[in-house]
């Protein structure tokens, strides 16, 4: 019996019978190199009481400093982030279009020297760190969020790029033939076919990317790229609890009021 | 006479009254937010030269700084899977909760769902400096922040694809009577293995991303030195951590996206 059932088993060659133990082996290393790397000292004795600290602060926030006209304040300062996020991403949309065109591949081209080189330098923008950045344009025009505009319109151009040319790559071209065997020429083409059939997926994209600017907006502020940042970081090196407390809603509420008013729009778009 | 049966163009459209609200919008907002976040074109460009120095110094790369980061860069990738299968392992259940179609008590999926959105809205940095401030500086406030991160991400990514399932498997177990658990082992967990494996490695290449700046703030890695040669004015050692972190980045996403491709 027992012979018989395994002569009905399909022959399986050595390593498709023992490739998940070969994995398993691969990942058990790979969790050993990691835990055994990592120095978990430095562990505060006081972390018990801080964390208490924090417990307390965030459930009784400083209601005083949600607004108190001195343009210092929690609901002025939520404004400016979100200035910061809109103005970066506005202007990075705009840069992006050019550079999609180049990322996105076309089907007349043979080595896609182009599109190809395209891709490296969006993928390049997109792995520089936004907080270097952000330094970087501290230097050239002072602490305040005109630095962290640029830095948001600059990061963002590397995810948009890549968005917007998968959305060129991907377009439907009816509308395009339709112009060029009606006679067209390219402005023609370009004005009246190719913007109106990948708008909607462009203004998709970038208001989802305007989510995303909304959260590295509030961060930028840590390294003084102005907005909720600044004092969020003051706050928290003062241990002024209470303080982050209030912050740390202000950003919750805001992100996901700014997250459901997105979704809503992107909704209606597509 | 005809033109009775031609379809008449509303009020709103024939004025455009959508399309110029949007951009009287668009056009208010932009000058209110550029007030607001005082930009200046001029300035920009007036202290270009200061701009042009630090390209012109950070495009000299001090490459004997390179054997400084290599143990901090491995510390970074060290951090980011650590946090990842944290995070992983604290999403499973949530995920399961938070799945239409194996929970349908629509108060426990909604609570759920509630603290997975609020996970979310927090951003990486925040935590970061919140975490150092609790455990100190060093890489366990990094890995506890990659660790909450993403759970956030994770969980919503593992919901998604646990309500995709075929529920046929589900049923005929549950016909049978088999227990809740025996269920998600034998039906759910083989539909979705690889789906899950495939997000956790994505995960895992945000995380390394996101742990190359972790350490800014104190918590740990390659940030600790990208924080410690700006301060130092030190821009050729800046460039070297930058360009070695986007090799390490591009290394890690050629490898998960490999094995993501073999998974699907």
């Amino acid at each position: 019996m027992q012979a018989m059932m395994s002569n009905n088993k399909p022959h399986l060659s050595l390593w498709r019978r023992w490739n998940w133990l070969v994995w398993l082996i691969i990942v058990a290393v790979v969790y050993v190199w990691a835990i055994g790397g990592l120095q978990f000292t430095g562990l505060q004795e006081s972390a018990g009481s801080v964390s208490k600290s924090i417990v307390h602060g965030l459930v009784n926030p400083d209601w005083k400093y949600v607004y108190n006209g001195s343009g210092e304040d929690l609901v002025s300062l939520i404004l400016q982030t979100l200035a910061i996020a809109f103005l970066g991403t506005i202007i990075s949309s705009l840069i992006s279009v050019p550079f999609a065109f180049w990322a996105a591949r076309s089907e007349k081209e043979h080595y896609r020297l182009r599109s190809g080189s395209g891709k490296v330098v969006l993928t390049l923008i997109r792995t520089f760190p936004e907080i270097v950045l952000a330094i970087m344009f501290i230097k050239a025009v002072g602490p305040g969020s005109y630095a962290g505009v640029l830095a948001v319109s600059i990061h963002s151009i590397g995810m948009l790029g890549k968005l917007f040319s998968e959305a060129i790559e991907n377009m439907d071209r009816g509308a395009e033939e339709a112009i060029v065997s009606a006679g067209g020429n390219s402005p023609q083409v370009f004005m009246m076919a190719t913007l109106p059939t990948i708008m909607p997926e462009f203004i998709s994209y970038t208001l989802y990317r305007f989510e995303i600017a909304v959260r590295s907006a509030s961060i930028l502020g840590m390294v003084g790229a102005g907005g909720i940042g600044t004092p969020m970081i003051f706050a928290i090196q003062t241990r002024n609890w209470p303080r982050v407390g209030i912050i740390l809603l202000g950003i919750v509420v805001m992100v996901l009021l700014i997250d459901s008013l997105s979704e809503q729009l992107r909704k209606r778009l597509i | 006479m005809t033109n009775a049966n031609l379809p008449r163009r509303s009020w709103v459209q024939r004025w455009h009254v959508k399309g110029i609200g949007w951009t009287a919008l668009m056009v208010l907002l932009l000058i209110g937010s550029s007030k607001m976040t005082d930009v200046n074109v001029g300035m920009f460009f007036s202290n270009l030269d200061q701009f042009a120095d630090l390209i012109v110094r950070m495009s000299n790369p001090a490459w004997d700084y390179l054997s400084v980061i290599i143990q901090p860069l491995i510390e970074t990738i060290q951090m980011a899977i650590l946090g990842t299968t944290i995070g992983t392992v604290f999403a499973i259940p949530f995920a399961l909760l938070a799945a239409g179609n194996l929970v349908h008590n629509k108060f426990l999926r909604g609570f759920d769902r509630l603290v997975l959105d609020l996970v979310r809205t927090l951003p990486d940095l925040l935590l970061a400096a919140i975490f150092v401030a609790i455990f100190g500086i060093g890489s366990t406030a990094g890995v506890i922040t990659l660790a909450i991160f993403s759970f956030g991400m994770i969980s919503k990514l593992f919901y998604e694809v646990i309500e995709t399932i075929d529920m046929g498997p589900l049923e005929a177990m549950e016909s049978v009577g088999a227990s809740k658990i025996t269920i998600i082992w034998y039906a759910v967990l083989p539909q979705i293995m690889n789906q899950f494996v495939s997000y956790f490695l994505y995960t895992l290449e945000i995380n390394v991303r996101a742990s190359t700046v972790l350490g800014y703030l104190g918590a740990g890695g390659i940030g600790v030195y990208l924080q410690r040669s700006l301060n130092e004015f030190n821009y050729g050692a800046t460039a070297v951590i930058i360009l070695a972190t986007i090799v390490v980045v591009l290394i890690i996403d050629g490898i998960s996206n490999h094995l993501r491709r073999v998974l699907l």
